[in-house]
Formats: structure tokens, sequence, C-alpha cells
């Protein structure tokens, strides 16, 4: 199945989230990552579990969050109820994802 | 931020919400429906399939407005290796009736006209408002609700929660426990859109007429999961979803799995040339039976996903859903009626009548079908291909005899699960599904 594995290594989530509608709560990020030198297995697991690629590792291995793009699926609430390692709210009334079809 | 007193508070306003708000006001209770995404079904996601029944016991004439795009006619069931499917289709021109049972929905669309049908109602619908926690008296009854909005506070005699999967408000109060990564799946899903007559042409379709596939096997590699493609007038929503906790071990990503799905053989002629025109994510509580919460206390109950009601094994939820939210509706507004308090003694009433529906009935008799899953694995990955296999090996026409072909056959089965294997497999299922 070479098609679909090339297909899949090809992914940009970039491009998936370009087709949806935002209305980004500016300096109000809805989940924050608590400070941490080494990152929980759970959370490290968020940079490839997040269906919005909004988790990723930083060149000194600390896992930071950037919310624009998220989906508001909660995976990642639930991924690291355990550890506590993020804060996760809803997004104030009106901001975040709008979906047009959902 | 609204100085009036109301009879009851609905937080949310998907089908369950939708649902117990409509039925409360038609019945002339006074109802604030407190909505956090900027109009109704905007944080909101489904396949989706609309169950008609449930809808009809709400709104009979729904078919009139609602916004339907397609009625199911046909059922497409694939078990998928990696290039082949083996599948079960039933297709009847009976679905072709006056009332059609199931039609596909385009879930932003249709949760926008259902709110429009509540405000008619007469409920009061305010969007762009989160509600961030309950307020209780010092009797630890719940009264009202406090919001993200200035001066956030409103009242109220009860509050239903049908906040969905991601029930924040439910956890943080403590009604609830937190959902556990192996009883919740997440789904990613894309909105397709073709000329419709390129859909009609691709799917033997005419009309308003739709297709549903529902595909496990390879595809979620061994995960516990399933894939969907359904067809809408002009779009075909196609996704996939697996258990979290199965996510967390396999190291696949939940995109790299719905580009594989979408890059199937048997699939990708069906999208070939769409415009996708939108990615979304979402939960789906999959625990069952077995992960019912508490849904009642004084003053508040729970409807809806933020009650796991959904039955995972059938792909039914919405339905489910609005049921719940008509029959909390019911319940409060014969309280209301009759004078009664709504104390958790008298709200008991309500999970009383779910059992007495096939809401609780559906959901008892799968009970132990979400452990049954998690224990086997090769139900979606061995099985699959040794169908797959038998099948090819059957249908091949090359000079081998056909007892020979049945040894084959048989032989890839037990070598790969052994008797003991089979029997058990056949035995926990028959166990789980009773």
């Amino acid at each position: 199945m070479t098609t679909a594995v090339g297909a899949t290594a090809a992914v940009k989530v970039e491009e998936k989230l370009f087709h949806n509608r935002y209305l980004v709560d500016a300096g109000r990020p809805h989940i924050q990552v608590r400070p941490h030198e080494t990152p929980s297995k759970a959370l490290l697991s968020m940079t490839r579990l997040c269906p919005a690629n909004c988790y990723s590792q930083t060149d000194t291995g600390q896992v930071e969050v950037t919310p624009d793009g998220c989906l508001e699926c909660g995976t990642c609430r639930i991924v690291c109820a355990q550890t506590a390692d993020i804060v996760w709210e809803y997004p104030r009334g009106g901001f975040g994802v709008l979906f047009k079809f959902g | 931020m609204v100085d009036a007193k109301f009879d009851v508070i609905v937080v949310g306003a998907g089908p369950s919400g939708n649902a117990a708000a409509y039925t409360m006001a038609k019945q002339g209770l006074k109802v604030l429906q407190l909505e956090r995404g900027e109009y109704p079904g905007s944080k909101n996601v489904q396949g989706a399939i609309l169950y008609a029944n449930a809808l009809e016991q709400i709104i009979p004439d729904f078919r009139e407005d609602a916004p339907l795009e397609r009625h199911v006619i046909e059922q497409r069931s694939w078990m998928l290796d990696d290039t082949s499917y083996v599948g079960m289709h039933y297709r009847s021109d009976d679905f072709n009736e006056e009332k059609p049972n199931r039609y596909t929905i385009i879930r932003a669309q249709f949760d926008k006209w259902f709110s429009g049908k509540v405000r008619e109602a007469g409920a009061t619908v305010l969007c762009e408002t989160t509600v961030k926690e309950l307020i209780r008296n010092d009797r630890g009854r719940v009264i009202g609700v406090k919001t993200d909005r200035e001066d956030g506070a409103v009242m109220a005699d009860m509050v239903v929660l049908a906040e969905g999967v991601n029930g924040l408000v439910g956890h943080r109060s403590g009604l609830r426990s937190e959902l556990k990564p192996d009883t919740v799946a997440l789904a990613v899903k894309e909105m397709h859109f073709l000329p419709r007559e390129v859909i009609e042409s691709r799917f033997n379709l005419k009309g308003d007429e739709g297709v549903v596939i529902e595909a496990m096997g390879a595809v979620t590699s061994g995960m516990t999961g399933t894939a969907f493609l359904y067809t809408n007038q002009e779009s075909i929503s196609v996704g996939i979803g697996c258990i979290v906790s199965d996510f967390q071990e396999s190291g696949e990503t939940p995109y790299g799995l719905l580009e594989r799905f979408k890059n199937h053989p048997a699939i990708r002629p069906l999208l070939e040339d769409s415009e996708v025109k939108e990615y979304a994510a979402h939960l789906i509580p999959e625990g069952g039976y077995k992960a019912i919460p508490q849904l009642y206390g004084d003053g508040w109950l729970i409807v809806g996903d933020a009650g796991q009601f959904v039955n995972a094994v059938h792909r039914e939820g919405s339905n489910l859903a609005m049921t719940t939210g008509r029959v909390a509706g019911e319940t409060i507004a014969r309280l209301k009626r009759r004078g009664e308090d709504f104390s958790a003694e008298n709200l008991a009433e309500y999970r009383r009548r779910l059992e007495d529906s096939f809401v609780m009935k559906d959901l008892k008799k799968y009970r132990n079908i979400p452990s049954f899953l998690h224990k086997s694995k090769h139900l979606f990955d061995t099985y699959p291909r040794l169908l797959s296999k038998a099948a090819q090996t059957w249908l091949r026409v090359d000079g081998v005899d056909k007892v020979s072909k049945e040894k084959e056959i048989i032989g890839a089965f037990r070598k790969s699960r052994k008797w003991s294997g089979l029997l058990s497999d056949a035995f926990n299922l028959a166990r789980a599904w009773r």
C-alpha cells in the first residue's frame, strides 16, 4: 500500500485548516501548557494526536501549544487529564472555530 | 445580563438541547437556552445521519422545511484490507417512501433550522455565551448558571445540561467524572464538494436518493474504529474515528488515517476531483451503558452526549440525543404543570422513562461491547484480511480444484487464529452481543 503511506507522510494539516473559518481571540489562548522541563508521555503524544497539529516540541524539548487552528475536539484535555499538563477552557463565547458544515 | 428569572436554562444548542428547549417552550415554560458558538451548530460536528423517528416525535412535520440532504436508500458495510473490501450492501426501493426513515444532513444547517423552531416555540436563545459554572444554594441545589458575559449570572428553577461530549460545566461541578481515553473516540472528517449529477452517477442515485458507506478494517491499523462516507446533495462527508487510547498506543495520526482511507482504492474514485471545503474533528463518547453518569439531581439533569448517550455499534447518537432531550423536557414540563418540585426524587422519572425506551434498552443490550472490542483487536485487522483472502481464493479461477480451495481458506483462518481463538472470538462476541 505504498501510495497511501506516501500520501500519509505528505499530509499538511495547515492546508486542511486553511479551509476552515475561525475567529481567533487574539492574546487569549484557550489552551495553555503548564511550564515544564521534560514533557510527560501524555503531553508529548499530543504532538502526534492533535488533529489540528497545534502541539509541537521546541529545540530544547518542551512541548508548546498554538491553539489558533484548534478544532475544539477536546482530545488533549482528556489525554492530559491525569497529568494536568494543560489548562483547557472553552474559547470565549463566539470565538474559536466556526464550522460552516460541521 | 438577563434580568428575568427562567423556569429552565438549557446549556447547549445541539440536538439534545434543542429537543429539550423546544419541548418545554411548546408546553409554555419560560426557557433560556445558552450556546457558546456564534450560531447554533457552529461548534457541532456529526457524520451526519438524521433518524427521522426521533425528530418526528418532536416536530411531526419537520420534512416541510428542514434542510435535509438525501434520504438513504442504500447501506454499504465494508470490511477493508489494503486493496479490497468484502461488503454487505442493502438497497431497497422501499426506502423511497413518503416519509423516509433516514436522511443525510449537514449539521451546521440543520442545527440552525432546529434552533429557529426553538425560538418560534417561544424560548429565548442566546448565542456567543459560554456557561462557566453552576450556581447552587446552600443546600447544594442548582439555581442558575454563571456565564462569561458581563454580570453573567442567570437564575432558573432548573438547569438542563446539553453541553456535549466536552461537558466542562457538569464535569467541573462534580456531577460526573472525566472521560477516559479508552472509552472515547476521536473522529476527523472532511467535506468534499462535487456537482450533484456527478454524485448521482457515481453512486447510482436518482433525485434525492442517498448512499451510506460504513467501513472497518485494515485502514485503522488494528485500532478499534470505523470510517464512513455519506452522500449529501452536492457534497460527500468522509471521515474516520478510533478510540483515543488506541491512537496513543499506535503511533498513527488522525489526519494520516483520514488520508489513508481517502486513498483506499475503493474510496479514491468516489472522491475524485472533489473540492474540500472543511476539515473537522470531534470526540464521540463510546463507553456505553456502563459509562452513563448520574443523570439528575436537585435542580439539574443531563441529556445527549454529555450523558454518554451513543450507541457505538449502530452508529446512533443524534437520535438518542433528541430522545433524551425530549423525555427530559416532558418530565420537567409535567412537574411544572403539577406544581411539583424539581427535586432529584421527582426528576428520577426522567431515568425511569429512558429505561422504558429504546435508549436504555439498546445501551443495556450492548453494555459489554466496549470492553469486548477493546480486547479483540484482530476484529479490525486479522478478520478483514482473512475474509478478503478467502474471497479472492474462492473467486479466482486458476485450475485449482474447489476442495483444495476450501482447505486453503479454512487453513488460513486456523493458522492465524487457531480453532480455540476462532471459537473464543465467536463466543465472546455472542456473549457481548446478547
